[in-house]
């Protein structure tokens, strides 16, 4: 066992002070493969992180959200509804949503208006996201003005501004009293945009949902699991989208990696011929490639993955986000919080690592199976 | 479901993975067609320098093989909530056919390979490669498990379709899937905490008699083999619920995660070690009458024999010491 | 110690450029005698020297090695002849690395490492302690007059201290056959003289030692046991300077 640990040791030893004599060499290597380790991880770690984001947004969703349906397209849906699903067993609450979307012209933005009937504010009053902030310029205690229904401005009195964090969703958000809502919109006051059901076990949640869909006609019950599901797979399509477009850069890195392993110089040429001659043996030699191979790839890695530590974490991830993130002219510009593990890890891993790996076995052999008596034939 | 960005990963490797098994069995195929250890010719000398090729290929195959049968399971459990009725890994396996037998495949085949290298092993020490022919026609063997991994993985993830919002109707009217953790958590626990103390005990037996005594290594083999199922067996219907501390969680992949101090990569990392190192001792009985390698058998067989016993023990004791020091009780 | 046995080597074999460079050898390498290849260039001294010091196999013919230290024979066998025609080559570096020492014509070091690196490098991969082999690298650059260059990087050492360094490294494993190929084709007359000073301390003890050369000062000298001449792939002559 000594004798093991000692070859390794001094065959890493080697490694290393080869590695550090062709500093010129193994530099842009190393600057290049750190360079497609921090692609590959910044979108690894971005679109974690948004899913993340929206699951923490989600986490406060109503369970089942029950929408109307007409001629298959979305529609109101009449209160009436909500006594009749209180009564099935198991559902603890019912609340109507209102809400919608409002596209402000001066700006040219879309927000999006919902009725909080928690708020504590009377008529008069909202609370904004920190995108419409940003947009109209405004902060606590401002006033702003929504063109209404009948093209009469409706003026607000911002009271609040949501707090940063989860902002991905809630930034392009406007929430007022249903009196606003109702005089904006002209929205029917026996209606609702949907309705949000609570239920008291999540297991008959499906059980629920199946319920409502027999009892009203033509509705829709969604479950929050069913949101949650959607916006990961629209998130994982994204990043697996750019995944793809990133797997070309992969390659060229990978006939990158080749070239520099095959191409060696004539000074190490005559080195690997001087190991076989003194009685390094093949496998020594791809030992010693082994761990040149670790200490590059290692490096890369750590370096790679702190660079797009930084650059997701601390900027946001400016390369990325304008791909992965939007869907509204808002673009919320929220620190996303910071977030790594092993999966995304061991993913990064085989989408960088291996492939190196991979590009560098053959030139390695091929190196390692030079003649021993070549170093006499010079 | 194939783009996403785990998905593409274990494909890739996969895909790697296969073709640089098939590169090695063209090269095996012309060992065992040409080889010819008298000969000082050029054909032959670049054979025996192809072999070097060859074990640095099964060397790193093995390495990815064993990750990327993780991440698969990994991946498998961040997908779960794409499917109704999934709560963990367990659940993505069984959405669809594949699932399962890509898991079965793909730990086998790491096993396979680790065998193989043990064997590779051997055969280097023998100075007339006395298992040249024979190792390489089980890699031709390997590569066909490891293409059909692929073939198999690829349609798993094809074929796997997220429940998502239509635009007619949600998800939930499609089937509700079964849960796998039912499936597969037969046993009750007492009867198998039994069946797993006793074949322990009898896998210990057949263990002593091989390294002590030197015989009985077929036993031994197939006793490893069983050991290493019964052990999986009993992961799946009652170690689980003491990791878990919950009657009914009877999931093999929830204890890879961090709330449990992935303290299951330690577990299957001991278990597929005991299985890799007890299959080879005994088989490797089988060469035990080649001249070159008569030597070095013997105590190699010792080693992997105890290798495999001890860590086929500090498995039952880290599960042992789970079961006396947490609080919960069947 | 050596025994070779109509040994013949050809080289790009079932191509247009094949050639024959040893052509049915017969040679016995006796131990602690110090022999002696000579002949010109292409004459098939290097091949022979290859084959002798267990660094390429022969096309046809047998090699004997006789009284070898070896890992992988069983224990006992060591008194035994050893046939080495077809060991591959993980078996044959493992006898060359723990019986054999080389000196090459270009001294061969690497360069950009120091002097004590380059001595221990034969060592690194036999898999013993660094620091038992580290002290026994400074027992010979003492032993040479060396040791104030242990830490200095090898170009920046004149001709002379090269040599000792790339005689200090073939001793690094205490081998008991030395092999050297053209030693003395760079150096000047002093210090080839100055080297055969040093294979006349080796044969003092005990080591064997071959060298192939085509310098007088070499194969004139009164110390050979026995000049072998080659020609065109052939011994032409064995006998006493």
């Amino acid at each position: 066992m000594s004798h093991f640990i000692n070859r390794q040791r001094n065959v890493l030893d080697f490694a290393i002070s080869s590695l550090l004599r062709r500093r010129l060499k193994n530099i842009s290597l190393l600057l290049l493969y750190t360079l497609i380790v921090a692609l590959v991880a910044s979108l690894i770690f971005f679109v974690q992180s948004l899913k993340r984001e929206a699951a923490l947004l989600l986490k406060d969703a109503p369970d089942i959200v029950v929408q109307q349906l007409m001629a298959g397209r979305h529609d109101l849906i009449k209160t009436s509804n909500m006594e009749r699903i209180a009564a099935i067993r198991g559902v603890t609450e019912v609340a109507p949503r209102q809400w919608g979307y409002y596209f402000d012209p001066v700006f040219g933005a879309n927000y999006t208006v919902m009725v909080d009937t928690a708020l504590g504010y009377d008529s008069g009053n909202a609370i904004i996201g920190q995108g419409v902030a940003r947009n109209q310029r405004i902060a606590a205690g401002d006033i702003f003005t929504l063109r209404n229904a009948q093209n009469t401005p409706l003026l607000l009195n911002v009271k609040e501004v949501l707090p940063y964090e989860s902002e991905l969703l809630a930034s392009d958000m406007i929430l007022m009293a249903p009196r606003d809502f109702t005089l904006l919109f002209g929205f029917p006051e026996d209606a609702a945009t949907d309705l949000a059901v609570t239920v008291a076990n999540p297991r008959e949640t499906i059980t629920i949902a199946g319920k409502i869909a027999e009892m009203i006609p033509n509705s829709r019950p969604i479950l929050k699991s069913e949101i949650l599901r959607t916006y990961d797979s629209i998130f994982d399509w994204r990043g697996g989208l750019m995944v793809t477009i990133l797997l070309i850069s992969i390659l060229s890195f990978v006939i990158f990696a080749w070239d520099k392993a095959a191409g060696l110089s004539a000074e190490e040429k005559r080195e690997t011929g001087i190991l076989k001659s003194i009685g390094w043996e093949t496998s020594d030699i791809l030992l010693l490639k082994f761990w040149e191979g670790s200490a590059v790839s290692l490096s890369a890695f750590l370096l790679g993955v702190a660079a797009a530590y930084i650059h997701v974490f601390f900027f946001s991830a400016p390369l990325f986000a304008p791909v992965l993130k939007g869907w509204s002219v808002l673009y919320p510009a929220f620190r996303l919080k910071p977030h790594i593990d092993l999966y995304q890890l061991s993913t990064l891993f085989f989408l960088t690592v291996m492939p190196y790996t991979a590009a560098t076995i053959l030139p390695s052999w091929l190196t390692a199976t030079t003649d021993a008596d070549s170093a006499m034939r010079s | 479901m194939i783009q996403h960005p785990a998905v593409m990963s274990l494909l890739l490797s996969s895909f790697m993975i296969t073709a640089m098994s098939l590169y090695a069995s063209y090269y095996g195929l012309k060992i065992i067609l040409k080889w010819d250890m008298g000969s000082g010719s050029e054909l032959q000398l670049g054979l025996e320098r192809r072999t070097y090729l060859i074990s640095t290929i099964l060397g790193y195959t093995l390495f990815f093989q064993i990750l990327s049968f993780f991440l698969l399971i990994y991946t498998a459990d961040s997908i779960h909530n794409l499917f109704t009725g999934a709560m963990c890994a367990a659940g993505s396996l069984g959405a669809n056919v594949y699932g399962y037998p890509l898991l079965t495949l793909k730990l086998s085949n790491a096993v396979f390979c680790g065998v193989w290298l043990t064997f590779n092993h051997i055969d280097n020490k023998g100075y007339d490669y006395p298992l040249i022919k024979w190792k390489y026609r089980l890699l031709l063997l390997l590569a066909v498990l490891l293409t059909a991994e692929t073939v198999l993985q690829f349609s798993y993830f094809a074929n796997l379709k997220a429940d998502l919002i239509t635009s007619c109707c949600g998800s939930l009217f499609s089937p509700e899937k079964r849960g796998i953790a039912g499936e597969l958590a037969g046993l009750p626990a007492q009867t198998a905490m039994i069946l797993y103390a006793a074949f322990f005990g009898a896998y210990l037996v057949c263990g002593l008699l091989a390294v002590i005594k030197g015989r009985g290594w077929y036993l031994f083999a197939t006793g490893t083999a069983g050991q290493f199922l019964i052990s999986i067996a009993a992961l799946i219907s009652f170690i689980s619920l003491y990791f878990y501390e919950l009657p009914t969680h009877h999931c093999p992949f929830c204890i890879l995660q961090k709330e449990y101090g992935y303290i299951g990569y330690l577990l299957y990392g001991l278990l597929i070690g005991g299985v890799i190192s007890g299959v080879a001792a005994g088989a490797a009985e089988k060469f035990k009458s080649i001249g070159t390698l008569a030597g070095i058998i013997p105590q190699f067989q010792r080693r992997a024999a105890g290798t495999s016993v001890i860590l086929n023990s500090l498995f039952a004791m880290i599960v042992l010491i789970r079961i006396f020091t947490t609080t919960f009780r069947l | 110690m050596i025994e070779m046995l109509e040994v013949s080597k050809s080289f790009n074999t079932g191509k247009p450029n094949e050639f024959l460079a040893l052509d049915k050898v017969n040679l016995v390498i006796r131990r602690g005698e110090l022999t002696i290849l000579k002949g010109p260039s292409g004459s098939g001294k290097t091949t022979l020297l290859s084959l002798v010091g267990c660094m390429n196999r022969p096309s046809s013919g047998r090699i004997k090695l006789h009284g070898v230290r070896t890992s992988f024979m069983a224990q006992g066998s060591e008194a035994e002849s050893l046939d080495i025609s077809s060991l591959p080559e993980r078996f044959l570096t493992e006898i060359r690395r723990r019986n054999f020492g080389f000196i090459f014509q270009q001294f061969n070091l690497v360069r950009g490492i120091s002097v004590i690196e380059n001595i221990t490098l034969p060592a690194f991969p036999t898999g013993e302690n660094y620091a038992d082999f580290r002290r026994r690298a400074a027992g010979l650059l003492e032993q040479f007059g060396i040791s104030r260059h242990a830490d200095s990087k090898v170009e920046w050492l004149s001709g002379g201290e090269m040599q000792r360094v790339a005689i200090a490294r073939a001793l690094i494993n205490d081998p008991e056959l030395i092999i050297a190929d053209e030693p003395t084709a760079h150096l000047d007359s002093r210090l080839s003289r100055e080297f055969m000073d040093l294979v006349a301390g080796f044969r003092k003890e005990g080591r064997t030692v071959v060298i192939a050369s085509h310098d007088p000062i070499v194969f004139t000298d009164p110390l050979a046991d026995r000049v072998i001449e080659m020609r065109d792939g052939q011994i032409v002559d064995q006998g006493q300077p």
